[in-house]
């Protein structure tokens, strides 16, 4: 389970969406159909960026019964440690790339009468997806899509064309905000929830539906923590019996593989809780980036995520 | 050239009534023999589902063997009996799709002398030659199938099948076909979670083993199957030990004596998988069920040797569950007659 199974792909376009974002597609390289997939699944794609390799998730847009064409969009982040940089400058159509089988931490709840969706940004790509599904089963949806302005609303005019009043849009430069209490109170019964974008509209909805009553099993999130630049430290890996220099720019899983330590992890966003491992002692503090470990966990400072988290001080040893 | 019927190497037998189920010497070493060890206990046994070694029951990633034939035509005799032996609830529909495409799939490529499968978009060409089948379909459209996919595949398909919808952190027994059980009943599970369908298992649970292996479970991804293997023993080659039947099985528990057990008894042997689906996200566990009498296992040294060391040292709650009360003490001493005392070779091949 420690290395997931991956296919090579080919570039086969790579599309300008507005001035942030790029769409990227892929085909597999042998000619073979890609695996389907399900509505909310992502890909990690590999990227080899001069000595570093990275892994970054991205949600699949395209239609999940569509097996010739994987679509994925990137934001570009100036201030990340370079993934999407290198996606925005490096990545051109007809190179050779590396992917993971589809995985889906962001299922839809199949029973639902009714689908709620809130996406912020560039959280809308797994929606795209999951509409495709649920326009081909006959499911019932309603999207309501905030952005920080009108050319920065990626995909708005082809979701205007395929779903018409089912898409609700909110510009940020025109004042306008989704009225959560009033949507979240005027529901049917059985409705489930959806919310991907920036961490305080995950945050808002997750309070709310909580006050206003929903059960926790009908609310769903896509929250992947980024994997931050930071200052460089060292990592004692027992197990293994190495020790590991953690760059500015690399997380601490990326500084594990290149040494050649086979580390198991499925997201790499900090939220499916396969890279969990156990702090044998530190002497500093532990820099907890993930949404897998609670609390407890964290003040106990006997548990780390290394996909996204990273430390400050002279010695971290850990069971790996 | 098409295959006749008669040159294929499948057995005519019966898993009831007159009982003729024999495993020829092939079968009985290919066999997946759970015990890597001369002692059992529950455990997280999960790895891999890779293609396995040539000539093992792990070589194919669903495995077709000899008794192929047998088994579907007794799953029949069992649907026509209980057709709540085959189960969807609404939200699987979409499920049962990509079950049928994954059996298709990998039976078409193991095993292409037997099934193929020509795909032009949605417009399907199933054969089976084995069970004289030969299907035209549209993929996704069930009114071009003579059963609900999920019905339609696995009456070709040797082994239960359950369809495990993800929700919630959290496995739940949403469809599924189940005519080859050790005593648990889909009808009666049906809608139940993971830790609610195996609330029943002794010692298990306080052993932290099913919040550890649905964890497991949770991540398993597309092109990354897992397997483990599960056993007990049975009375007579009956493959439908089901609580629904009791009635008939149940007494035969009493019958086995010195004279008849080793070859009225039998060791069975679940090799279960798990699978990601892709289109739905759902999970499929294949239970296919093998069966060696004690005299098939005595044709094995090392096998008949680890099964008494086993047996002998079973902790008596698993035996209890297990319902190996009515016999143990006898194949314990049947048994005896192979196991010299001397240390077993370790992994569970044969020698």
């Amino acid at each position: 389970m420690s290395s997931p199974a991956t296919i090579d792909v080919i570039v086969t376009h790579v599309v300008n969406v507005n001035s942030l974002i790029k769409r990227f597609h892929f085909a597999r390289l042998d000619g073979q159909p890609l695996p389907a997939f399900s509505g909310g699944a992502h890909i990690i794609v590999e990227m080899q960026d001069g000595e570093n390799r990275r892994r970054t998730p991205y949600s699949l847009m395209s239609s999940p019964l569509d097996t010739d064409d994987y679509q994925i969009s990137v934001r570009r982040d100036d201030q990340g440690r370079g993934g999407s940089l290198y996606m925005h400058q490096q990545v051109k159509t007809g190179m050779q790339m590396r992917i993971g089988y589809p995985t889906n931490l962001f299922s839809l709840d199949k029973r639902a009468p009714k689908h709620l969706m809130f996406a912020g940004g560039i959280g809308i790509t797994p929606f795209l997806a999951q509409i495709k599904q649920l326009i081909a089963t006959n499911g019932n949806f309603e999207l309501h899509y905030s952005v920080r302005n009108q050319e920065l609303g990626a995909y708005i005019n082809e979701l205007a064309q395929t779903i018409g009043n089912r898409l609700h849009t909110y510009y940020d430069d025109k004042e306008q905000r989704i009225a959560f209490d009033t949507l979240l109170s005027t529901q049917p019964a059985g409705t489930h929830v959806y919310v991907c974008g920036p961490t305080p509209m995950i945050e808002h909805v997750l309070k709310r539906t909580a006050a206003l009553g929903w059960p926790k099993v009908h609310v769903h999130y896509e929250h992947f923590a980024k994997a931050l630049p930071g200052e460089p430290f060292t990592v004692q890996l027992q197990a293994s019996n190495k020790t590991v220099e953690v760059g500015e720019n690399e997380s601490m899983l990326e500084a594990m593989e290149a040494a050649g330590v086979d580390a198991p992890y499925l997201c790499r966003g900090g939220a499916c809780g396969q890279c969990e491992t156990n702090v044998i002692e530190h002497n500093g503090t532990l820099l907890h980036e993930d949404h897998w470990l609670d609390e407890n966990e964290r003040v106990s400072g006997k548990k780390i995520m290394p996909c996204v988290s990273r430390f400050c001080g002279t010695q971290l040893v850990l069971d790996r | 050239m098409a295959t006749k019927a008669c040159d294929l190497p499948f057995r005519k037998e019966t898993f009831r009534d007159d009982f003729t189920f024999r495993n020829s010497p092939e079968t009985i070493k290919r066999a997946p023999f759970p015990f890597d060890k001369d002692s059992y206990m529950y455990a997280v046994n999960m790895e891999l589902h890779k293609d396995g070694r040539a000539g093992t029951a792990f070589e194919n990633p669903f495995d077709v063997d000899e008794h192929y034939v047998a088994e579907m035509q007794d799953r029949a005799l069992v649907l026509n009996e209980d057709p709540l032996r085959c189960q969807s609830l609404p939200h699987m529909k979409l499920a049962g799709w990509d079950v049928l495409e994954l059996l298709m799939t990998h039976k078409a490529s193991s095993y292409p002398e037997w099934f193929s499968l020509t795909r032009d978009g949605n417009q399907w060409h199933w054969i089976n030659r084995p069970m004289g089948i030969d299907q035209k379909f549209t993929f996704g459209d069930e009114t071009t199938l003579p059963y609900e996919p999920l019905e339609y595949i696995t009456r070709q398909a040797q082994g239960d099948f359950c369809v495990l919808d993800e929700r919630d952190g959290n496995l739940w027994m949403d469809a599924g076909i189940v005519t080859t059980q050790a005593d648990w009943s889909l009808d009666f599970d049906i809608g139940m979670n993971f830790f609610e369908w195996h609330a029943p298992v002794p010692l298990a649970h306080e052993k932290g083993i099913f919040t550890r292996a649905l964890k497991y479970l949770l991540t398993i991804q597309q092109g990354n199957p897992a397997r483990r293997l599960n056993w007990t023993m049975t009375v007579n080659p009956r493959l439908d030990t089901s609580p629904e039947n009791y009635h008939v099985w149940g007494p035969e528990n009493i019958q086995i004596t010195p004279e008849n057990v080793g070859e009225k008894l039998f060791l069975r042997i679940e090799l279960q998988s798990f699978w990601r689906l892709p289109r739905s996200n759902a999970m499929l566990f294949p239970i296919r069920c093998y069966l060696l009498s004690m005299q098939d296992l005595s044709t094995v040294p090392k096998w008949a040797t680890r099964m008494h060391r086993v047996l002998q040292t079973l902790p008596p709650e698993i035996a209890s569950y297990k319902g190996l009360d009515g016999y143990r003490d006898i194949a314990i001493e049947w048994l005896s007659q192979f196991d010299n005392g001397a240390p077993t070779s370790s992994g569970s091949y044969p020698d």
